[in-house]
């Protein structure tokens, strides 16, 4: 008896398993198809056009499938049968042509759209970009404003309705810089640098993040993407320069060491040292300088099992820059109250 | 040396502590039961030195099963790890060496050994030979492979694994990740790589020279031809792993600069080299797989395939463009628009061929009399399962677009649903299908519909949420996430998918000791009513020599049409027998690729002594080779009585 009702339990099972998918994926919010700046939208748009055409061709060959299945399995005796059929030369340059064309149907938009991203969003194209070197570091990002004379790290605010220059690159490992819900992802990596164009359209806090794996920190190497008020981006501008501390080299060499960091700005920026767009060898310099390997296995199995997730701190605790590392930890204090300054610019003023 | 030892040993983690455990039990209790029953004289004599190519693939698809277990508990590990926001159950570096051994292991040590399995006891059954081209290689190779894997899989336990991702790129292998791990991963994927090699060589030179007469390259099996294509890709793509493998061990071991972030190393350099060969190792896995669901799936629609020669130009087709897409890897790494729009384009155009192939088999059930077997229902099940991978595949090769895509969940989602419905239902599908061939009775056909609906539906309930997830922007390699991400359901259901995925798995096994014990015996070498030559000879088991009298090929489909042609004229004639000329057996593969992993594990740990022993062991063996092979490869005959005793049992009582 339960042989005779299997595949209908089967089945059961199936729709009851799509359907619990579909109630919780719609709780959960896709935001790379809910975008808030003309990057992302170009990207949301060419997405769904593709996902339309998919759809289509799925239907047409579940269709087909499903059919198939039903009307020729051995079960059912009255079936036409033949076993000598090895091809049609038309079915298979229809289904050879329309792939075809749905490829090219599918490339066109796709070309545009490449060309569209490699510059300032249209809309805004009359204002000039502002520029900001983002540059990822093991496991923070680094965001230097070269006219503003600003550097903040692990947030970065932007004016609304204006395009930004991105300068991505990266001190150490490869990394890539992602904002899912302004636009898409470019790689940051050591002696070179890349440009992606970013707009938000309207004021909020997105998530950015780096999404390529460079080891322990990855996880956590996020940052806060803050669209602002034009007005409120100039007055948190010429607030930082004017109160925010100096960058100075040693700060910067610390931020070098792979550990994580609390959000910090400072009033003046590290391309004054270094160019990682040109000098892939800084950071590692910096790392014998202090004496600081990356996560290790043998080494620091102790310091691993005793110190959690953060293995390699312990490692770099063993090493005899342990004041300097103390020093940093100051620092971290310091800019814990910078962090709150920067709250007060977004919350309160204007 | 033993302060080495106690160094390296991993015991402070209680997870791998327990692994230690269970395999120093394991490891006595074979060894103990091989002494007691006396085999080891058996265990060397018919298996190790063994060059039956029917022994040789048994052996890659059990430690293909053996390493699907090691990669699926990684799975699941993650999947634990992953099922609940800010949990605790791995660290971010345990989680990290999970991730990279679980994705290495299934691609390299389980996929590809799996399906080189299935092609050394099949292919050469299936054109009609004696053995492989140069069967001495052979045992060479998966001997290569079996110490390569097991040298990667040692970082467990001992040392630790690697954590730069499968993909291992630099500068985070060289810079970012001191230790002996990268080292297991760089040495153990170059000595299992040399076995590849050798085997693509060996499956180029059979299929071309060894075919039997009447069988033209348009008379060949479906499978033996993705074989013959999969094996050009081997020969093509091998080599560049080879020496990118080499040349990041240099800038480990011997501090030169190819990869490295100082003095002039260029890290783009290994992604650009490492998906050169890394794409077309996807096909490497990906085409045999189709070649076994056209096998299987004319087999149970009772109809020849359709569209055969579309199909072969198809796999043509698939094999060239599977070498000029690489950059589709890394579409976010600033190239221009122009390039980027070319390898999108080349990138989408792989669907048109693959697309040629699924309407094919849409063809091939219509108007058939499909028998739902457990071979045909993985077969059939493929179908929309990689459809689904197929159409997600063109939206990511759609560079714009992928540019929101890259390294998130949908991409995970996404090569799952080309790898598990293709490569592991397909492996799934050819162990079933293939099994009388290999063991003389089938697995049970009841216990293999249970494992199929759990491993089916697991499979979709585990990796459906992923495709949202990456919507949601959720990224790959995490190893854990927050509330206010809002990925907490989605991933409680993905877990519980895998979880029904490795109850699939349980089930056969199971399923193979059950059949073992209860299935009943095939008597003749046709079980299940086959058209291609492997289920033309004389018993379930093929004797070593496989077939008494050499077929001769008269069509496509060829043992098909000798079974109408006997049927429409009565009983062959008797024709004497020959005395057939076999290879001997050989040991020294078995002690070069042990010196293999001596030098691997030497260089792992640069013991500089222990690598230069092992290199002169391994000259020495190939000297010895070089000068004896004459006698080694004299091999012997089997006389006229033996094959007449073989081919009739019912003689051997009398």
């Amino acid at each position: 008896m339960f042989n005779k009702f299997k595949p209908y339990l089967i089945v059961l099972i199936s729709l009851v398993s799509l359907f619990f998918i579909i109630i919780f994926s719609s709780g959960s919010e896709m935001i790379i198809l809910d975008p808030k700046g003309p990057v992302g939208a170009v990207q949301k748009d060419l997405i769904m056009l593709s996902i339309y055409y998919m759809l289509g061709i799925m239907v047409v060959v579940l269709s087909f499938f499903t059919v198939i299945l039903l009307k020729y399995r051995s079960s059912k005796k009255d079936s036409d049968y033949k076993p000598e059929m090895h091809g049609s030369t038309k079915l298979e340059i229809i289904w050879t042509l329309i792939p075809v064309l749905i490829v090219i149907a599918l490339s066109i938009p796709n070309t545009k759209a490449l060309y569209e991203l490699r510059e300032a969003p249209k809309a805004t194209a009359h204002k000039d970009p502002i520029v900001i070197h983002a540059t990822a570091a093991d496991w923070k990002w680094i965001f230097s404003y070269p006219e503003e004379g600003i550097e903040t790290v692990n947030y970065v605010n932007v004016p609304e309705d204006h395009p930004i220059l991105f300068k991505v690159t990266a001190a150490d490992s490869m990394a890539s810089f992602w904002v899912p819900q302004i636009g898409g992802q470019i790689y940051g990596m050591p002696g070179m640098v890349n440009d992606l164009y970013l707009q938000a359209d309207e004021p909020g806090t997105y998530d950015g993040r780096n999404s390529n794996f460079t080891g322990e920190g990855m996880t956590h190497q996020k940052f806060d993407f803050v669209a602002l008020e034009e007005e409120k981006y100039r007055e948190w501008v010429k607030d930082s320069q004017e109160n925010e501390p100096k960058l100075t080299e040693e700060t910067y060499e610390k931020l070098m060491l792979p550990d994580t960091v609390d959000e910090m700005t400072f009033s003046s920026t590290h391309l004054a040292f270094v160019d990682h767009g040109k000098n892939s060898e800084y950071a590692m310099a910096i790392r014998e300088k202090y004496g600081v390997e990356a996560s290790s296995h043998g080494a620091d199995k102790e310091a691993k099992s005793s110190h959690g997730n953060h293995g390699d701190h312990g490692d770099m605790e063993d090493h005899d820059n342990h004041e300097e590392h103390g020093d940093m930890k100051e620092h971290e204090g310091h800019d814990d109250e910078e962090h709150k300054d920067h709250e007060n610019n977004e919350g309160h003023e204007h | 040396m033993f302060d080495f030892i106690k160094d390296n040993l991993i015991l402070n983690d209680p997870l791998i502590l327990g692994a230690n455990i269970s395999i120093v039990f394991t490891v006595i209790g074979i060894v103990a039961t091989l002494t007691y029953f006396k085999k080891w004289k058996w265990l060397w004599n018919d298996w190790i030195t063994s060059v039956d190519h029917k022994k040789i693939g048994i052996m890659y698809i059990i430690a293909a099963l053996i390493m699907l277990f090691r990669g699926g508990v990684d799975a699941l590990l993650m999947r634990a790890q992953l099922t609940v926001p800010n949990n605790e159950f791995l660290s971010s570096q345990h989680y990290n060496e999970i991730f990279t051994t679980h994705g290495t292991i299934m691609i390299l040590f389980m996929a590809m050994p799996f399906l080189l399995g299935l092609m050394n006891v099949v292919v050469p059954l299936q054109i009609g030979a004696r053995d492989v081209a140069f069967p001495f290689l052979n045992n060479l190779s998966f001997w290569s492979f079996m110490f390569g894997a097991i040298l990667f899989n040692m970082s467990f336990v001992f040392g630790g694994s690697p954590d730069a991702g499968w993909t291992n790129y630099a500068p985070l292998a060289i810079e970012g990740s001191p230790g002996p791990g990268i080292n297991y991963y760089l040495l153990g994927l170059q000595i299992s790589g040399i076995g590849t090699l050798l085997t693509g060589i060996n499956f180029v030179v059979t299929i071309i020279k060894m075919r039997a007469p009447g069988m033209t390259l348009l008379r060949m099996p479906m499978f033996t031809w993705t074989t013959l294509i999969t094996a050009f890709i081997i020969v093509f793509a091998f080599p560049i792993l080879t020496v990118t493998l080499a040349l990041m061990t240099f800038d480990r071991l011997f501090g030169t600069h190819f990869f490295t972030l100082t003095d002039g190393g260029n890290p783009m350099l290994w992604s650009n080299l490492f998906w050169l060969w890394g794409h077309p190792e996807v096909y490497i896995v990906i085409l045999p797989a189709f070649g076994i669901f056209s096998e299987i799936i004319a087999t149970f629609a009772r109809k020849t395939l359709f569209g055969y020669k579309s199909m072969i130009i198809s796999l043509v087709a698939i094999s060239g463009l599977s070498f000029v897409v690489w950059v589709h890897h890394f579409f976010t790494m600033g190239g221009s628009a122009a390039v980027n729009s070319v390898f999108s384009i080349s990138t989408m155009a792989i669907a048109i061929p693959t697309g040629i192939k699924i309407f094919n088999w849409l063809g091939t059930l219509y108007k058939g009399r499909i028998e739902f077997t457990v071979a045909m229902m993985w077969s059939v099940a493929f179908i929309p399962t990689f459809l689904i991978g197929g159409v997600t595949g063109v939206m990511l090769g759609m560079a714009a677009a992928d540019f929101q895509y890259h390294n998130n969940y949908f991409l995970v989602a996404h090569f799952h649903y080309t790898l598990i419905a293709g490569v592991v239902f397909a492996c799934f599908a050819g162990l079933v299908y293939w099994y009388p061939k290999m063991f003389g009775h089938k697995m049970n056909e009841r216990i293999g519909k249970w494992a199929f609906w759990f491993f089916s539906i697991g499979f979709n309930v585990c990796f459906l949420p992923q495709f949202v997830l990456g919507f949601s922007g959720m990224p790959r390699r995490v190893y854990t996430y927050g509330p206010e991400d809002g990925w907490t359901a989605l991933n409680v259901i993905s877990s519980v998918g895998a979880f029904g995925m490795g109850v699939g798995f349980m089930i056969i096994v199971y399923n193979v000791y059950y059949s073992y014990r209860f299935a009943k015996r095939e008597l003749s070498g046709d079980a299940w009513d086959g058209r291609t030559l492997e289920w033309a000879t004389s018993s379930a088991i093929p004797p070593h020599y496989n077939f008494a009298h050499v077929p001769e090929v008269k069509s496509a489909d060829a043992f098909y049409y000798m079974k109408q042609e006997s049927k429409e004229s009565g009983k062959p004639e008797k024709v004497g027998y020959k005395p057939i000329h076999m290879p001997s057996n050989a040991g020294t593969p078995f002690i070069m690729s042990g010196l293999f992993f001596v030098g691997g594990f030497g260089l792992v740990f640069e013991l500089w002594w222990m690598a230069i022993l092992a290199l002169i062991g391994i000259f020495g063996c190939m000297a010895y080779r070089s000068l004896f092979s004459h006698k080694q490869d004299a091999g012997y005959y089997v006389s006229v009585e033996e094959i007449e005793k073989t081919e009739n049992p019912y003689k051997r009582e009398a």
